[in-house]
C-alpha cells in the first residue's frame, strides 16, 4: 500500500522554556491542523524520543501525548533508537500504514535537553556506548574527532573542507525561522573556534537543543481525498552497525548508511543520481562526508571535494541540508529525524519558502549513535 | 590483569568479547590476552569537553594489535579503544597497555557504579 505524508510541523528549535510535554503537544497539535485531520481520526501515534526519563524524569510520554491531543483510543508507542529515534519513528509510521494496521498515523518526535549542563548532556548521550568504551570517558564528539583525523590523513583532505560544511549549513539556517541559529559564520570563525576533539572544533559540532517536530502519514488513497499537496514515502530502509565503534572493518565506512540507503533505493527503484535534495545527519561535520559516500553520491574518500566545489550548497548540483542541518537548526535527539522528514516534505510540496529548491525526489538519512543505527527515507512529490 | 579479546572456533578475534562471534555467530569460547603485546595507533584525539568524572583533556586512541603470530587466529589484527597515558601521541606510534584501577570516577556519571567495571588499560607510547 502506498504511504503518503499529508502534514508536517515543527516547533522553534533552541533553548526553550517548555518541557517535553508542551514541546510534543505543540508540534502534534500544529501537525493535526496542517494536515486537516481531526484527533479522532488518528489510529496510531508514535513518539520518537531518546531519553525523557534521563533528561527530565518524565516517562510514558506516548500515553501523555495521546491524552493531551485527544487521539484516544489510538494505539500509541514511544520509539527510541538514540539519535535516530526520529527516523525510526518514520519507519514505524510507514510500517503501520503500509501494513494496513492504521489508516492515519501521527508521528511526533521531541527532546528537552538544555536544562542540563553540557557535561551532563554529553554523559547521557555517551551512555549509549559499550561499557568498555564508556569507562574510558569516550563521548560521541571524541569518536568524531578520531574518525575525522583518520579521514583527513588517509584521503589527504584539507581541514578546511570540514569548516566549509559548517559555513554552508549555517548559511542555509539563516532562511529557517525554526532554526536554533539563524546566523552565518565565516571560515575564520569556524577554523579558530575552541578545540572540542581535535582536529574538530566547536563549529564542527551541532548544539544541544530543545524542540519537537511532527508528520502525518496516511494511505495514498486517503491522501488524494484529503489534499492535492502530499508526498509519497517511496523507499525506506533501516540497518544496524557494530555497537563498539572500533570493531568496524573500515573506520570511514558507515555500514548502516550503506545498507539502509541500499534498501531505500531498491524499494523506490531509484539511484543516487535521481536525488534532487537531501537532509543528512550532520551532528558532526565529518558525518556529512561519510553519509554522502555511504548513500552513493560520492566515492569513498572524495565527498570533501563536493564541499570544496560548492556542489552541496543550496545552488549546487545536490543541495544538502537546506534546513540548516543539525548544525544550525539544532539537534533535539528524538526530534531530529522527524525534522529531516519535515524539511524534505516541505521541499517536495513547495512549502520551503526562502529555502525552496526544485525537487521531486528527496532523501533523509538519520544516524543514531556514531552510525550505530541508521534510517534512510526517500520521499517523492505526488504527481 | 589481562586485556582479553574473544576468539571463536573459526579464529575470528574481537575486542571486547561478545557471547557470539560478530563475524560468524559461533560462540566465543576462548580468550586471547593482549596485555603483553604492543599496538600501533590508528587514530587519536584530545577530547576537551568531557563528562563529569572524566579527566580533561582526555586523550583517546584507537590502536591495532598485530596477531599474525597467533596460530589459532584467522584475523591478522584486532583493534581496541583506550585512554592514552600522555597528551603527546601521533598516528603510527607504538604503544603498550598499562593497567589503571579507575579510568574515570564511577560515582560522577549517569551509570550505576556497580553495573560495570571501571579498571582498564591505557596506551603508553614506547
Ligand atoms: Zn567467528
Amino acid at each position: 500500500m502506498g504511504v503518503a505524508v499529508i502534514g508536517a510541523s515543527m516547533t522553534k528549535f533552541g533553548q526553550r522554556d517548555a518541557w517535553i510535554r508542551e514541546l510534543l503537544s505543540q508540534a502534534g497539535e500544529e501537525c493535526l491542523t496542517d494536515a486537516g485531520v481531526a484527533p479522532d481520526d488518528v489510529e496510531h501515534l508514535y513518539v520518537s524520543n531518546m531519553a525523557s526519563g534521563e533528561f527530565e524524569g518524565q516517562t510514558g510520554i506516548m500515553n501523555l501525548l495521546a491524552h493531551d491531543l485527544g487521539v484516544l483510543p489510538a494505539y500509541s508507542e514511544r520509539v527510541d533508537q538514540t539519535s535516530s529515534s526520529g527516523g525510526a519513528g518514520i519507519y514505524e509510521a510507514w510500517q503501520s500504514v503500509a501494513s494496513g494496521a492504521s489508516e492515519m498515523t501521527l508521528l511526533v518526535g521531541g527532546e528537552k535537553m538544555t536544562h542540563k549542563t553540557t557535561g551532563q548532556a554529553t554523559d547521557i548521550i555517551a551512555s549509549i556506548t559499550h561499557p568498555d568504551e564508556y569507562k574510558h570517558g569516550v563521548t560521541l564528539p571524541s569518536f568524531a574527532g578520531m574518525t575525522a583525523r583518520h579521514y583527513l590523513e588517509r584521503f589527504d583532505a584539507p581541514r578546511e573542507s570540514l569548516a566549509r560544511v559548517a559555513v554552508k549549513n549555517h548559511r542555509n539556517g539563516v532562511d529557517n525561522p525554526k532554526a536554533q541559529f539563524q546566523k552565518e559564520i565565516t571560515m575564520e570563525k569556524a577554523l579558530e573556534s575552541p578545540i572540542i576533539a581535535d582536529p574538530l572544533r566547536l563549529y564542527d559540532f551541532c548544539p544541544i537543543t530543545d524542540g519537537s517536530a511532527a508528520l502525518m502519514f496516511t494511505t495514498e488513497e486517503r491522501a488524494k481525498e484529503i489534499t492535492d499537496e502530499y508526498a509519497l514515502v517511496s523507499g525506506i530502509g533501516g540497518a544496524t552497525d557494530t555497537h563498539v565503534v572500533h570493531e568496524r572493518d573500515d573506520p570511514t565506512i558507515m555500514g548502516g548508511v550503506v545498507e539502509s540507503s541500499k534498501q531505500a533505493y531498491e524499494m523506490a527503484g531509484l539511484s543516487p543520481d535521481d536525488l534532487d535534495v537531501a537532509e543528512l545527519h550532520d551532528m558532526f561535520t565529518i558525518l556529512e562526508f561519510l553519509q554522502l559516500e555511504g548513500i552513493g553520491v560520492a566515492e569513498q574518500g572524495t565527498a570533501w571535494e563536493l564541499a570544496m566545489d560548492g556542489a552541496t550548497a543550496k545552488d549546487g548540483d545536490l543541495p544538502i541540508n537546506t534546513s540548516g542541518g543539525l548544525k544550525s537548526k539544532g539537534h533535539p535527539l528524538g526530534a531530529s529525524g522527524v525534522a529531516q522528514g519535515v524539511e524534505i516534505y516541505e521541499q517536495l510540496v513547495g512549502e520551503a519558502g526562502p529555502r525552496q529548491v526544485d525537487a521531486d525526489t528527496a532523501l533523509a538519512c538519520n544516524v543514531g549513535g556514531f552510525g550505530n543505527c541508521v534510517i534512510t527515507t526517500i520521499m517523492e512529490a505526488a504527481e | 590483569m589481562t586485556l582479553d579479546a574473544g576468539i571463536c572456533s573459526n579464529g575470528h578475534v574481537s575486542y571486547p568479547t561478545h557471547p557470539l562471534c560478530p563475524e560468524c555467530g559461533e560462540p566465543q569460547e576462548e580468550t586471547v590476552d593482549l596485555s603483553d603485546r604492543t599496538a600501533e595507533v590508528v587514530t587519536w584525539t584530545h577530547s576537551t569537553a568531557t563528562p563529569p568524572g572524566v579527566r580533561e583533556p582526555n586523550t583517546l586512541a584507537i590502536v591495532e594489535f598485530d596477531i599474525t603470530d597467533l596460530d589459532e587466529a584467522s584475523d591478522e589484527f584486532v583493534r581496541a579503544l583506550g585512554q592514552v597515558t600522555t597528551d603527546e601521541v601521533e598516528t603510527g606510534d607504538t604503544v603498550e597497555p598499562v593497567y589503571v584501577e579507575e579510568l574515570r570516577d564511577p560515582e560522577a556519571g549517569i551509570k550505576v557504579p556497580e553495573s560495570q567495571d571501571w579498571g582498564g588499560y591505557r596506551w603508553d607510547p614506547v
